[in-house]
């Protein structure tokens, strides 16, 4: 017991057992730098950590959430279904898997497109969930970053897709492969328009997406600490047999080799890519929020 | 084990083999034994008819790498002429485990890029086992623009195991090398015929694969990932690699029933390698009808009905369709 506390009088000291047995999901831990951070201070942070600034994985709803003006915000293609063409089963089945996926996240597929606004820019977003089978790409969120394309192209204003992916889906076979050459042909017809396409490479985004429309952003963005790549670390370490370099295929990584423009603190994501916008389609600046 | 041979193939090796042994014998002492070789070899043929009619989708993995297995330059010496190789992407090294160059097809200029495998250790390890780098899909954009600046159709050969997974290749740019690929062959202003001769793995396959027809040869494979890939993430196993195999759908029988390629170009029993003009033969006459019939549409709409081909990829549920 410290000098201080032999002074407190006993009544209003506290139990230091009380203290512990604090509702669970209040505090959480930065994987980064150990750091106990306060749950709604890191949400009011965007869900980066304030001591280390490590950015944690968010969920795709939040990210649009925090990313487009409140109003107007309309979804679109909100009810495409994948289906399982192939009947595919490994250790479970792909329909298992799917309905799985559906209930733990509540969305369909892995991606979401909304038409909104950002800054009082009109704009179509995409944002993959991860959590939906590791955000992974099959038929559905092919044809919905199609979609996203159209609605951008219809309605004269600029695209923005957020990814968070490990890749193809495996469960769709050569269905998913396609959808590679399927998305990357769609940007044709945006630059077409004059539209611009902003890519911003959120943690992770790997394979089939990342070797398509991915990295075809007109201006390409990276959160900070991302896993960005085409092959996954340990299958390039099994190949090439020696320990990868420190920092390999993240975002700061990707800035060094001159694969991205721009590594984005989140926090400043909204403003930053609402002011290129403005810029890119000879708008005024926008008002700052 | 005859390495000529794959493991389901060794009942056909034993007895190729044996008449092997015959002919010999039959030469060395002068004795005719034409009716036992002759018995032979249609019993081979036989059992050889009875083992590839019922092939799984892993022993056809296994064919579309034999070793024996004829790769892209083996069909350009055989299909071309005046092939004359292009090297290089003008900005880092020549890959090659990519080859392309100009020739021509019946008289017709044309711009060939394939991958390209090694038949040797040495040559293996110079094409790298056919698995590019971000320079090998930037050599092959390049001609591909070439292609378009001079109106030469472009007419591709798969054969990869993948893209490259090393330092370097992502330190250069895999994932957009590729991407970039995707996005130009889609709207390329000349026709592009893509045909699959032994393995069409993944992106690095998709890569030189976007095009107004695709072909695959009877033994061929084209995937999302490799068998033994899927089934280590899927199956924790790689062991399940015939069970990836199936599930994958990966011959190019399934692929046409699935609507995702346009054409299959049978085979000999045994594999290309077996008879090797008779595919070449057969990849040529497929080639020059599916170019003539291309070569008549004008632009605007040989590049409007790729993109719609590529629009119609993939199957969901749209309930407000």
């Amino acid at each position: 017991m410290s000098w201080f506390e032999k002074l407190v009088p006993s009544r209003i000291r506290t139990d230091a057992k009380g203290k512990r047995t604090v509702p669970e999901g209040v505090w959480h831990k930065c994987e980064q730098c150990s750091a106990v951070l306060y749950q709604a201070e890191l949400e009011r942070n965007l869900d980066v950590c304030p001591k280390c600034g490590h950015h944690l994985r968010i969920g795709a709803r939040r990210r649009i959430d925090v990313f487009l003006d409140p109003e107007p915000r309309e979804e679109l293609a909100a009810d495409i279904e994948p289906v399982d063409i192939l009947k595919f089963k490994d250790s479970k089945r792909y329909r298992d898997r799917l309905a799985a996926a559906q209930k733990k996240t509540g969305e369909k597929d892995a991606l979401i497109v909304m038409k909104g606004r950002v800054h009082g820019m009109n704009i179509v977003v995409g944002v993959f969930d991860f959590a939906f089978m590791g955000g992974s790409m099959g038929s559905v969120v092919g044809e919905k970053f199609v979609r996203a394309v159209q609605a951008s192209v219809d309605s004269q204003s600029p695209l923005v897709v957020f990814s968070a992916s490990g890749g193809a889906r495996m469960q769709e076979a050569l269905f998913s492969l396609m959808q590679m050459a399927k998305t990357s042909a769609a940007l044709n017809r945006l630059q077409a328009a004059g539209l611009p396409f902003i890519s911003v490479l959120t943690d992770p985004t790997m394979g089939g997406v990342s070797a398509s429309f991915a990295m075809l952003g007109d201006i390409q963005i990276a959160e900070p600490g991302a896993l960005i790549g085409f092959a996954g670390p340990r299958v390039i370490e099994q190949t090439v047999r020696e320990k990868l370099p420190e920092g390999f295929q993240r975002a700061e990584f990707l800035l060094e080799h001159g694969a991205i423009d721009r590594i984005v603190d989140r926090r400043v994501m909204r403003m930053e890519i609402a002011q290129m916008l403005a810029m890119l389609m000879q708008q005024p600046a926008p008002e700052s929020a | 084990m005859n390495p000529d041979y794959l493991e389901f193939e060794q009942p056909i090796a034993e007895l190729e083999a044996k008449i092997a042994e015959l002919r010999f014998v039959a030469e060395d002492t002068g004795v005719s034994l034409d009716e036992e070789i002759e018995q032979l070899e249609e019993k081979s043929r036989a059992l050889t008819e009875s083992i590839f009619a019922k092939l799984t989708p892993w022993q056809v993995s296994q064919l579309a790498r034999h070793p024996l297995r004829p790769y892209t330059l083996d069909y350009v010496a055989h299909i071309f002429t005046e092939f004359t190789e292009l090297h290089g992407d003008r900005a880092f090294k020549d890959d090659k485990a990519i080859v392309g160059g100009i020739a021509r097809l019946d008289g017709t200029p044309v711009m060939i890029i394939g991958h390209q495998k090694g038949r040797d250790t040495k040559e293996k390890i110079q094409r790298n086992f056919g698995m590019p780098r971000p320079e090998g899909y930037r050599k092959a954009l390049r001609l591909m623009r070439l292609a378009e600046q001079f109106q030469m159709p472009v007419l591709t050969f798969i054969d990869t195991p993948g893209a490259y997974p090393g330092v370097g290749a992502e330190e250069r740019g895999q994932s957009e090398a590729i991407a970039q690929n995707l996005k130009v062959m889609a709207e390329l202003k000349v026709p592009i015929i893509a045909t699959v001769i032994g393995e069409g793995g993944s992106g690095g396959a998709l890569a030189i694969g976007v095009g107004d027809h695709v072909m695959m040869l009877g033994y061929s494979t084209y995937s999302v990932i490799s068998p033994e890939g899927c089934a280590s993430i899927l199956w924790k196993s790689a062991d399940k690699a015939p069970d990836a195999a199936e599930a994958l759908g990966i011959t190019a029988p399934r692929l046409k029933e699935l609507d995702l390629i346009d054409q299959i170009i049978e085979e000999p029993i045994g594999g290309a390698h077996r008879n090797i003009d008779g595919v070449t033969r057969a990849i040529k006459n497929a080639l020059v009808a599916s170019l003539n019939r291309l070569q008549e549409l004008p632009t605007e709409q040989l590049v409007e009905t790729r993109y719609e081909r590529l629009m119609g990829y993939g199957q969901f549920n749209d309930p407000t369709a």
